[in-house]
């Protein structure tokens, strides 16, 4: 099947810089990544207590980001996954608009392949644009992230907490080098809400 | 939207124990037997009300209420459970508290085979994923149980389902009253 979409490693952003340079823009945010490369890659732009790092639950970034939101109306939230994380929960995008928390933003890192599986072509190798799929869920603000000049913009616009984001960041098929965070998911939880000045439970 | 002119007790119980709880999400699935808990929670400007298009997005929504420091509530039928179940790990992996109250389908006086098999499934598909599981078929004991689910998740960081029967929520009727 012909797959004129599918990013190649000249193409698209280091995955590592786009991460790095949003994180660093928003030091405050709250932050939830999809299982996978977008886990290393927050983790490899240094470790912080504000970010909750799934290790499966796939399909679960944007549910669990979009209810820290809500919980969390003051702060800016980040949900950053990969493309294939996120079609496998892509009827929260429905949720996310019915919502429409304004501190929300979906940052969903599109190389339009599985990485963690070996880099099997996704849907968005195939013919679904993501950004037009979160319009159509409801989602007003939708963009294409091509260059680092459009992180900027990003980053400027979540911590503007004026409406739910939804941004496609194109991103190559460039190898990176392994940055696990730890599995904890019990250590990860209870720092996060240390953090926030929150007991365990 | 319209509520039913009187909600059986039980279903006003369900709803003054989660208001009582500082539940402060409600997260659901449409179902006729939350019919009250739901436009209770979508009345009342302290609760957030989040429909879900799966109930598995309700398990991760919970989990991220309880990061940020609010307690919520998952809703929904028997065959809801049998969607969340991969989503379940993130309970057990984490620890996370979490309280669902689930509407049973396919037991008692069913007319639809098609609810049989997970509701015939629901309570050892949670007790597999590690939730403890209450059940309710007496409507005088909804508030009590509920209560005591409540403290198990909240005070004591557990996952707790409570399974309200469908003799006692009652036959499914078709005519419009």
């Amino acid at each position: 099947m012909e797959a004129a979409a599918t990013p190649t490693p000249d193409q698209g952003l280091d995955r590592r810089r786009a991460v790095a340079a949003l994180l660093d823009r928003l030091p405050d945010a709250l932050v939830v990544t999809g299982l996978g490369s977008p886990t290393y890659d927050a983790f490899a732009a240094g470790p912080r207590a504000t970010t909750f790092h799934l290790w499966g639950a796939m399909g679960g970034a944007v549910p669990v980001a979009l209810g820290l939101a809500l919980a969390q109306p003051d702060r800016t939230v980040l949900a950053i996954t990969g493309d294939g994380e996120q079609l496998m929960g892509i009827g929260s995008l429905a949720t996310v608009a019915a919502c429409a928390p304004a501190n929300l933003t979906i940052v969903v890192l599109d190389n339009g392949h599985y990485g963690e599986t070996g880099m099997q072509t996704s849907h968005t190798s195939l013919g679904t644009d993501l950004p037009v799929v979160a319009r159509g869920f409801g989602i007003a603000h939708t963009h294409t992230v091509a260059t680092m000049e459009e992180v900027e913009s990003l980053a400027a616009r979540a911590d503007e907490r004026a409406g739910t984001v939804y941004a496609r960041v194109v991103i190559g098929l460039h190898e990176t080098a392994r940055a696990l965070p730890p599995r904890d998911g019990v250590a990860n939880k209870n720092s996060f809400r240390a953090a926030l000045g929150l007991e365990t439970f | 939207m319209s509520t039913p002119a009187q909600a059986p007790l039980w279903q006003e119980s369900v709803f003054r124990v989660l208001k009582e709880a500082g539940i402060q999400q409600v997260a659901y699935v449409p179902d006729a037997g939350h019919a009250h808990a739901i436009a209770q929670a979508r009345a009342d400007p302290d609760i957030t009300d989040v429909v879900l298009t799966s109930e598995e997005e309700g398990v991760g929504l919970v989990c991220g209420a309880w990061l940020g420091g609010q307690r919520a509530v998952l809703l929904m039928q028997s065959s809801g459970v049998g969607n969340c179940v991969n989503m379940f790990s993130l309970l057990s992996s984490c620890r996370f508290p979490f309280l669902t109250i689930v509407t049973m389908r396919g037991e008692y006086a069913e007319f639809n085979p098609w609810q049989g098999p997970m509701g015939r499934a629901t309570q050892a598909a949670l007790e597999l994923m590690g939730i403890t599981v209450l059940r309710v078929d007496d409507p005088m004991e909804v508030e009590e149980t509920l209560g005591a689910a409540v403290d198990s998740a909240f005070l004591a960081g557990e996952q707790v389902a409570v399974l309200l029967g469908q003799k006692m929520i009652g036959r499914k009727k078709w005519e419009q009253d």
